[in-house]
């Protein structure tokens, strides 16, 4: 019982996640006011937008700035400090490495796929799998303070310096930026969409003086067949 | 000189031409006819050229372009494509003639436009008749189909949009819903759709046998065109057509294409062998001969010349269907020379019925008494279309049914000879009745009479007072007299067809 | 001249995208269309050249600026997506021309240099979802694309302000896809933490766990929306009718077959065949939609009393067609999906052109409009009698073309019941298409108006397109030729059998 508990507890994120997602939804599906509807599908983007946010965000994890370093002026340095800013964390560039380009030093990119795969298997804990990935970010958190060197570009063989940025970088905890960054043009897209749909919402007022679902199909109706059909159907019965 | 090889081609350019020349002589009537006449003249070389070619052993063949993958729009002239081509094109050139009398007897508006349709239909029954594959015999088939409704609906009245969209819904129906799947079926199986002597599915027998049935049913339904029940109701319908259509598309271009088709299908996809051994065809061959003996029931209960000429035809074209069903070498003989016996029989019936309608504007059955006297000409002709159409020696008719029987006797089938017996009678009723009655019964004296511009004086004198004949135009009765001459002549010249015909039998 | 070819991929991008801002600060009516005009052909150029060149000598990578392709963004072109350039910007550089007349008849002149521009960003994003080999990329341009076209449905107010309800309809629903497509997304970046297609590909590889699943399920709901699979297709009628002509045209020919691309794309370059789930959402999730699809949204099409609706019907079924393809997870079958991907477009864009003509000389699309229409308007006419033909698959058409592969698909992947189906659906379209064919040609008028032919200018393009029909229904090198070579490499890619 405790554990199931646990279990719920610890992935909060995604019960809000799924509670401001069916929330939207409702919203948008039930509403017959085009403004409110509007609202809903805010809503339910912005479940969108945390799920992406909860997901690169990792437990003790700091913004992604590299601290210390930057003033080296080697050409592999260079190369290492870009392929650092790039990615911008360790971690990140653990997830995006090549792994031909990294003949020593698998052990990351293995965990990553163990960490990918390694969801419970029993149907009892099947909503787990949800938070296999989760977990591999937790991992990969942690790979690069034990594997901090392996994981650095390959670059950072020939030119020390670089690894030692590289290296320093690695000791501190970052979260995933990229998901932040993609929920930013997400936003934007989400504010878009939420003006032309207020402008159309306003535009429809103008053409039919409401907003209200139905008396816009009414008005339609009345329009294209002179008579109302969503108006006391016991009337028609009647009839 | 024109190698036969070019000359395929060029007898489907030469009627698309033709169009061309139809379009732009628009304003010009005469030479608009005469473009028309011409082009069937040059057809007809083109095609006997050909002919005399396959005769001689040569199979020559053009190939346009690959089309859908491997799959190209090729020609290769057989002894049956290439027979169909010749009755094809030189009855064409004979309606054409006839077209021109009945069309202006008529005064039937947008004519261009009917020869202009009349061009793509012959050129898209060229290309039926020399396709090499069935991918080449469908993109044809179709265009025949889409070609000829401007013609079925020519009238524009409510009648013949109706007729119309039957015609049109039965033939793109079953072409579209049965016919295709069956040729991309085939294709799946063989991996290929070429027409092969001794049949495509030979090789494949163990892929094909067991849905070899389904196949059959598919192309014998599928081939709308054939007219076998109960895919027939387009036929019945097209026959809102001005008579030169019916005569036309509906004795030879379109129903030939059809059964034409079927019998290509079965000699050259499947092969007579295959169909033998897997007794595949066993119920097509029954559905067959029920169509014959429905059709002719149906047959005599109408009034309306042609519509009893129009069921006389499903009649007629389950003979071939039978042929081809039998899966025996005399079968499939016995369907090709109908091809061609019953082509110069039923034009013979429809022009005549056409020059009764512009001569004397009868269209039912029952005015046609003692009419034999005023247009002894057609009602000749008549009787000796009818004559063929039965199976009465000396005209061509007689040897299909004799090749068809002598076919079921090879298939142990006694009782489709019986079929063939009932159906003969019952055409002497239905057909040979009509010139009969014509010639040897009183007219009727009511009003009907001097409705077909007859006055009290024409009656009383005898048949044989030639200054009184009121026959239709010359350009509308001499076609029929040259096409009943030459069922005459095929009766006596059926042995060079037979061996003509013979590489069709050959099982390689 | 070299420079110019090794940034040749993102040019289809980059030249409308840059166009539309400007085409704003241009003055309205002849040269805001003439510049926008301008920019399609040349990205059409763009676009055919690519076509060419990845025919000619494989697929192309391009970086944008310069970063390697896990991190940073690649536009990767091989002939799938190749050819979904050359119909969008095809059909782009077709429907421009067009418009002129047609938009300075519908829409407030004033508009005007709004309406182009629009119309430019909405070809920017539909050629960078195809273009893109970066999944969130996908995204975004589908998001452009979509915004643009809202606003140009609902231009269609105009004439009929039930646009404007349709052209909210469309963003709602539109907008509930493009978000379940990011769930989707999230979920498999969860699971591979990379974004790039292809590194997505090798990181998915044997990972066939819930989180894959449930994006897959995400990414296929989201999709389904955008185009228009059977149940899900309810803004499109609403949408494709309502909007301006020129606007149904291009949105008709272009959208859903964007969006199919994008459903192909990430069925086979992203999981690959050896999924098990990706067998049941075939045989369980797209074949039965695509069949009631095929026949519901057909016999639907056949009771509609208006032209555009009954088209935009017939879009829902045909699309049934392509999913049918997709569903039967064989290479012929993928071949017949984009094959026909690519002839709907022609010919669906052909016939709302011949509407739009329509639109233009009577200011309806209502059925009754076109009675008697091939005396009044017989060019018109006769292009809607051929592509509708080739909607029903005579020979000789590019429908035809699309039917045979379908057919072979069917039987090839052991499914000839299908192949019965498929057949007697497009009977169905015989029935629909017919109708109108029989107004036009056997009914004279109804009234004795005077009524000019469309102009040139709507004419030439229109016949383009249809001439396009019969090209392609004949020498199919260009279409079937390149489909069956790109479904090869997709299916090879993705590991098939």
């Amino acid at each position: 019982m405790t554990d199931a508990l646990q279990f719920v507890i610890d992935r909060y994120n995604y019960w809000i996640v799924i509670v401001l997602m069916m929330l939207g939804l409702y919203i948008v599906i039930s509403r017959g006011n085009l403004v409110k509807k509007i609202v809903g599908l805010n809503i339910f983007q912005t479940s969108v937008f945390i799920l992406y946010i909860s997901m690169g965000k990792i437990a003790g994890g700091t913004a992604p700035i590299i601290l210390g370093g930057h003033g080296d002026e080697g050409h592999g340095a260079e190369q290492a400090g870009h392929a650092a800013e790039t990615a911008q964390a360790a971690q990140a560039s653990a997830l995006h490495a090549d792994p031909s380009a990294m003949p020593d030093a698998p052990a990351a990119n293995d965990l990553a796929a163990a960490a990918a795969s390694s969801e419970p298997s029993t149907a009892g804990e099947a909503a787990g799998a949800l938070h296999a990935a989760p977990s591999a970010n937790d991992a990969l958190a942690a790979a690069p303070q034990a594997h901090g060197f392996d994981i650095a570009d390959p670059a950072a063989g020939s030119a020390p310096h670089a690894a030692d940025v590289v290296h320093q970088a690695a000791e501190i905890i970052y979260s995933n930026p990229l998901p932040h960054v993609l929920i930013l043009t997400a936003i934007v897209v989400g504010v878009a969409t939420t003006a032309v749909g207020l402008a159309l919402a306003v535009r429809i007022r103008e053409a039919y003086g409401t907003i209200e679902e139905d008396e816009l199909e009414a008005a339609d109706d009345i329009a294209e067949f002179g008579h109302d059909f969503s108006a006391e159907p016991q009337a028609g019965a009647g009839a | 000189m024109i190698s036969p090889g070019l000359a395929i081609p060029l007898s489907l350019a030469v009627p698309l031409a033709g169009f061309i020349a139809v379009w732009l002589l628009d304003k010009a009537p005469n030479l608009r006819e005469a473009a028309t006449l011409i082009t069937g003249a040059v057809l007809l070389a083109l095609t006997v050229m050909v002919f005399m070619a396959v005769g001689e052993g040569e199979r020559p063949g053009y190939v346009l372009f690959n089309v859908i993958g491997d799959l190209p729009i090729a020609f290769s002239a057989e002894p049956l494509g290439a027979m169909f081509a010749v009755i094809a094109s030189g009855l064409w050139l004979v309606n054409s003639i006839y077209s021109i009398g009945y069309m202006r007897g008529h005064h039937e508006k947008h004519q261009t436009r009917f020869y202009m349709c009349f061009a793509i239909a012959i050129a898209s029954a060229m290309g039926v008749a020399y396709a090499a594959n069935l991918f080449t015999l469908f993109v044809f088939y179709e265009v025949l189909t889409l070609s000829t409704f401007p013609l079925v609906t020519h009238k524009g009245d409510d009648a013949a949009r109706a007729g119309g969209r039957v015609y049109l819904g039965v033939l793109m129906g079953t072409s579209i819903g049965l016919f295709l799947p069956a040729i991309v079926w085939i294709y799946a199986i063989a991996g290929g759709a070429d027409f092969t002597p001794g049949g495509l599915l030979r090789t494949h027998v163990e892929d094909a046998g067991p849905v070899a049935w389904i196949l059959l049913g598919l192309f014998a339904f599928g081939v709308g065109k054939a007219a076998l029940m109960p895919a027939h109701p387009w036929l019945p319908n097209a026959m809102v057509a001005p008579t030169p259509v019916s005569a036309f598309l509906h004795a030879v271009a379109v129903v030939k294409a059809g059964v034409f088709s079927i019998l290509k299908i079965v000699v050259y996809i499947f092969g007579i062998d295959f169909l033998k051994e897997t007794g595949a065809a066993t119920p097509y061959m029954w559905i067959a001969a029920v169509s014959i003996l429905l059709a002719s029931a149906i047959a005599m209960h109408k009034d309306n010349l042609k519509a009893r000429l129009a069921y006389s035809t499903v009649s007629q074209l389950a003979y071939v269907t039978l042929g081809a069903m039998l899966a025996t070498q005399m079968g499939v003989m016995g369907g090709a020379m109908q091809i061609a016996a019953h082509a110069l029989g039923k034009m013979t019936l429809f022009m005549c019925a056409g020059a009764i309608m512009v001569g004397a504007h009868k269209t039912l059955v029952s005015e046609l008494r003692g009419l034999g006297r005023t247009m002894p000409v057609t009602f000749g002709a008549f009787f000796l279309g009818a004559m063929s159409i039965v199976g009465l020696p000396p005209l061509a008719g007689s040897w299909p049914k004799f090749f068809l029987m002598i076919g079921a006797a090879d298939a142990h089938e006694l009782a489709i000879i019986g079929v063939l017996i009932i159906s003969s009678i019952l055409n002497v009723v239905y057909l040979l009745s009509i010139p009969i009655q014509a010639f040897y019964m009183a007219p009727e004296t009511n009003e009907r009479g001097r409705a077909a511009g007859l006055n009290e004086g024409d009656e009383k004198r005898s048949g044989v007072d030639w200054g009184h004949l009121h026959e239709a135009p010359l350009l509308c009765v001499l076609p029929p007299v040259i096409t009943a001459v030459g069922a005459l002549l095929l009766f006596f010249f059926a042995d060079p067809l037979y061996q003509y015909l013979s590489p069709l039998m050959e099982a390689r | 001249m070299n420079a110019l070819m090794s940034q040749l991929p993102v040019l289809p991008i980059v030249m409308p995208f840059i166009a539309g801002a400007l085409t704003l600060l241009l003055p309205k009516g002849r040269p805001a269309w003439a510049w926008a005009t301008f920019f399609s052909w040349l990205t059409f150029a763009a676009c055919a050249t690519l076509l060419a060149t990845v025919a000619a000598s494989g697929s192309i990578s391009y970086h944008m600026g310069d970063w390697a392709p896990p991190i940073g963004i690649e536009y990767r072109i091989d002939l799938a997506n190749a050819l979904v350039l050359a119909l969008v910007s095809g059909v782009a550089a077709t429907v421009f021309p067009f418009a002129f007349e047609s938009v300075k008849s519908e829409v407030d002149e004033r508009q005007t240099p709004f309406f182009y521009a629009m119309m430019l960003i909405c070809l920017t994003g539909m050629l960078g979802v195809t273009i893109t080999g970066d999944a969130f990329n996908v995204f975004v341009f589908l998001e452009i694309s979509s915004l643009s076209t809202y606003a140009l449905v609902a231009m269609g107010a105009r004439a009929d302000r039930r646009a404007l309800t349709a052209a909210f309809n469309y963003l709602v629903m539109g907008t509930l896809g493009a978000t379940f497509f990011v769930i989707g997304l999230g979920l498999l970046y969860q699971a591979t933490g990379t974004l790039n297609m292809a590194d997505m590909h090798m990181k998915l590889v044997g990972h066939d766990n819930r989180v894959v699943e449930a994006g897959f399920a995400f990414i296929l709901v989201g999709m389904g929306l955008k185009l228009a699979m059977f149940p899900m297709h309810v803004w499109m009628p609403g949408a494709y009718g309502y909007a301006p002509s020129a606007v149904s045209a291009f949105i008709a020919a272009t959208a859903t077959k964007v969006a199919v691309y994008v459903l192909i794309r990430f069925f086979y370059s992203i999981f690959g065949a050896d999924f098990g789930f990706m067998q049941d959402a075939f045989h369980y999730v797209l074949m039965p939609l695509g069949i009631i699809g095929m026949f519901a949204a057909s016999l639907v099409a056949v009771f509609q009393s208006d032209v555009k609706r009954m088209l935009a019907y017939s879009s829902v079924g045909q699309i049934g067609y392509m999913l049918l393809g997709i569903s039967f997870g064989t290479k012929a079958g993928l071949t017949a999906s984009i094959v026909h991907l690519v002839n709907h477009g022609l010919m669906k864009g052909a016939l709302f052109m011949a509407v739009a003509c329509v639109v233009l000389r009577f200011g309806d699309h209502h059925c009754s409009t076109f009675t008697g229409l091939a005396r009044r308007m017989p060019f018109t006419a006769a292009a809607f009698l051929i592509s509708g033909l080739s909607l029903i698959g005579v020979p000789v058409t590019i429908g035809f073309v699309s039917k045979w592969y379908l057919l072979q698909a069917s039987f090839d992947a052991g499914f000839p019941w299908a192949a019965f189906l498929i057949v007697l659906s497009s009977l169905i379209a015989l029935l629909y298409i017919g109708r109108v064919i029989e107004l036009m040609f056997r009914e004279p008028p109804k009234d004795a108006a005077a009524v000019k032919e469309a102009p040139l200018s709507m004419l030439i393009p229109m016949w383009i397109l249809v001439a396009a029909n019969v090209y392609f229904g004949v020498r199919t090198e260009l279409t079937a030729g390149l489909a069956e070579r790109a479904a090869d490499a997709l299916m090879s890619a993705a590991g098939a059998r």
